[in-house]
């Protein structure tokens, strides 16, 4: 082939790709949003990994009742809200609220809806230890900021009297992946912290000072177990179904609560504000465990977008509902905690709020 | 008429009636054999066929640069907000939005060329038993049958072998040597990666083996070379392009791995400060922290990693065919 014709392909070819990848780039906000229109009767949603198992059931248990069919990808609390941004799904889920920059990039307003509550609990692997250790919240932040470094450390032995320590090393195990439950992990420390708020900081995923990252809770478990004197931060319902030894926490109110179904809905038992945005972290009430969160449904204030039906936006809310009313029945066999009274109304009142064309759906 | 070789010449119709039809008329009165006539639609389909397959080659093109368009654009944001010290700095913060790919660009290139150094005996060792040896048999075909089996085995399962049965015999070597026993870090990973891309310089180094033609090795015989002088003599030097070659592709694997270094690996962001220290590697820190990142610069800057991590295996391609090169001379 001459030069020249090499030359003319090789800029067709930068030419063909650039428009390509233009035109996907455009097509992605306004093309894919027809997509969440296919049936009437399926129901998209996509977000946080944490309570996909208790959705997952609840979303089977309402086919049998209703006959609707919800299809929900469980890629991440910051996927779920980009998906929402896009419009391509109909419900995101969340184990934090919109942050301030997601609020700026998305064109409507949002309405959050506590959907479940769970709990982040500290395990520990000391085979020879048969109690339940305590902990304090700035023995915590010592540990994770690699400040105390043996089990036998005083701090520890003074508020677990009577209980024999070993003199081996702590060995840390965080989350490698960005996750919800992180971001309640260090939400709580750096309330309970100064110093970790000024070292490190809060979020889904952070600079962590110490410590092995596995990914998933499968993966801090898996560390935990694998480690003689390995602590680490996982979430109750999976430390309830892997037989996990975990500890005692001290919360606001000075008492040493151990995590628990129980203990979580205490937690979520105080004022929540009409906006459902609150942070269980560090709660208020005197026997709820502090390292709880609430687990959100988002979805738009105005649901007249991308040409959908009243019909459908009726059945998806409807469906919200029973997830906050009957559906909580199916939380405890999973080991998630039900809402509180307080948190139900609240989402009641959120629900009642949400427009189609103006006017509430739900009466 | 043209004088160059043109393409055009032998498959216009007319052309190729006239040629026909002139030296047909005269051979088949010599000889009376029928000669074969090309019809206008067969010369169109040669040109149809040529023409679908430079469009399947430009369609390749188009997609890698497409690909490397999309990386540079999506990660502007970064760019601007974390200049040319992205590649230098040693923080990864996604909280005060600091970011510095240094540690993991260290954490690959140091699993990639450690894996590749531990497995460079054990590819060479099969590909010269398989090609010289004992080309031959049922031994040898369940020894070829087995590592190529070992390149199927998808990575994540290596992850869990490694997870579950290599850290804790790594845990209990640490110990022995007096090392922290972590068991997971640069070490295990590599030890992993090793592992998994014996099979490419062992499959092509074997079939470059044997194609050396017989009459070098019989000449070296007749000389009185053993067996192994033979080899070290005739056969590698002979061979070296296309053992390169498959080194190259072995460390190109090695280099984009993810999954099962991402379970391995330890996972912390700080700089390694001895090979059985944990660590970080470009490709784990994309595939753990994409789906979460909550804010723009975040996901730019890991976009970003993906762009450095695209260039370093442009690069490290590169050289590798600028020394395959050198070594054909």
């Amino acid at each position: 082939m001459k030069i020249g014709n090499k030359l003319a392909l090789a800029a067709i070819a930068i030419v063909v790709s650039g428009g390509l990848m233009l035109t996907g780039c455009n097509g992605g906000g306004s093309g894919s949003g027809s997509k969440s229109d296919t049936t009437d009767n399926t129901i998209l949603g996509a977000g946080a990994t944490f309570p996909n198992p208790l959705y997952s059931k609840m979303f089977s248990e309402y086919n049998k009742i209703n006959g609707l069919k919800v299809n929900y990808q469980s890629i991440g609390s910051g996927g779920g809200i980009q998906q929402l941004t896009s419009m391509t799904v109909d419900f995101g889920a969340s184990d934090a609220p919109m942050n301030g920059k997601q609020d700026s990039a998305i064109k409507a307003p949002v309405v959050h809806i506590p959907a479940t509550a769970g709990a982040v609990v500290i395990s520990y692997n000391l085979p020879d230890v048969k109690d339940t250790l305590n902990f304090t919240p700035d023995v915590v932040a010592g540990i994770f900021l690699g400040d105390i470094k043996k089990w036998n450390d005083p701090k520890i032995a003074e508020i677990n009297k009577g209980v024999k320590l070993p003199s081996i090393d702590i060995q840390v195990s965080h989350r490698s992946d960005g996750s919800g439950t992180t971001n309640i992990f260090t939400t709580y420390l750096c309330k309970v912290n100064k110093d970790w708020e000024t070292k490190v900081g809060k979020g889904s995923a952070v600079n962590w000072p110490v410590g092995l990252g596995g990914k998933g809770n499968e993966g801090v478990a898996g560390g935990v177990k694998q480690t003689p004197g390995g602590i680490g931060y996982v979430e109750l319902a999976y430390a309830c179904q892997n037989n996990m030894s975990y500890g005692k926490l001290k919360n606001k109110a000075g008492n040493f609560i151990l995590p628990s179904i129980s203990s979580v809905t205490a937690a979520a038992n105080i004022e929540i504000p009409a906006d459902g945005k609150v942070s269980l972290t560090n709660t208020d009430a005197p026997d709820g465990y502090p390292i709880s969160g609430l687990s959100w449904i988002l979805v738009y204030k105005e649901q007249k977008y991308n040409d959908r039906s009243l019909d459908k936006v009726t059945k998806m809310l409807k469906l919200v509902q029973w997830m906050t009313h009957e559906g909580q029945q199916y939380s405890g066999a999973l080991n998630y905690a039900p809402l509180s009274a307080k948190a139900v109304a609240v989402g009641d009142a959120i629900l009642k709020s949400v427009t189609y064309d103006g006017k509430p759906v739900l009466q | 008429m043209e004088t160059t070789v043109d393409n055009n010449l032998i498959t216009r119709p007319e052309n190729i009636l006239g040629r026909v039809i002139t030296s047909a008329k005269i051979r088949d009165a010599v000889k009376g054999i029928k000669r074969i006539q090309r019809s206008h639609r067969q010369i169109k389909a040669e040109n149809v066929f040529r023409k679908t397959i430079i469009l399947v080659a430009l369609a390749m093109v188009v997609l890698v640069m497409g690909i490397l368009l999309t990386l540079i654009l999506q990660s502007v944001l970064s760019v601007k907000a974390t200049g040319i010290g992205y590649l230098w700095g040693k923080t990864w913060d996604p909280v005060r939005d600091i970011f510095g790919a240094y540690p993991f660009i260290l954490g690959t290139i140091l699993t990639s060329f450690l894996a590749l150094f531990i497995s460079i005996p054990f590819s060479f060792a099969v590909a010269i038993f398989l090609g010289e040896y004992y080309p031959k048999g049922w031994l040898p075909n369940l020894l070829k049958n087995t590592v190529e089996l070992i390149a199927a085995v998808p990575s994540v399962i290596y992850g869990f072998w490694g997870l579950a049965v290599l850290v804790p015999i790594v845990r209990v070597f640490e110990t022995k040597i007096g090392v922290q026993p972590i068991g997971l870090g640069i070490f295990t990973s590599s030890l992993i990666l090793a592992v998994m891309i014996i099979p490419y310089a062992a499959s092509l180094g074997q079939s470059m083996i044997k194609m050396v033609p017989s009459n070098l090795k019989e000449a070296a015989y007749s000389l009185g070379a053993t067996r192994w002088e033979v080899i070290r003599s005739v056969i590698l030097p002979y061979t070296k392009s296309g053992l390169f070659a498959g080194i190259l592709l072995s460390l190109g694997r090695a280099l984009g791995e993810t999954m099962a270094v991402t379970m391995v690996i330890g996972n912390t962001s700080l700089i390694p400060k001895s090979i059985f220290a944990p660590g970080n590697t470009m490709a784990s820190v994309i595939a753990n922290e994409f789906t979460e990142a909550d804010h723009p610069v975040y996901l730019s800057a890991l976009i970003e990693l993906g762009l450095v991590l695209f260039l370093v295996t442009v690069v490290i391609n590169m050289i590798g065919k600028r020394l395959t090169k050198q070594f054909t001379i």
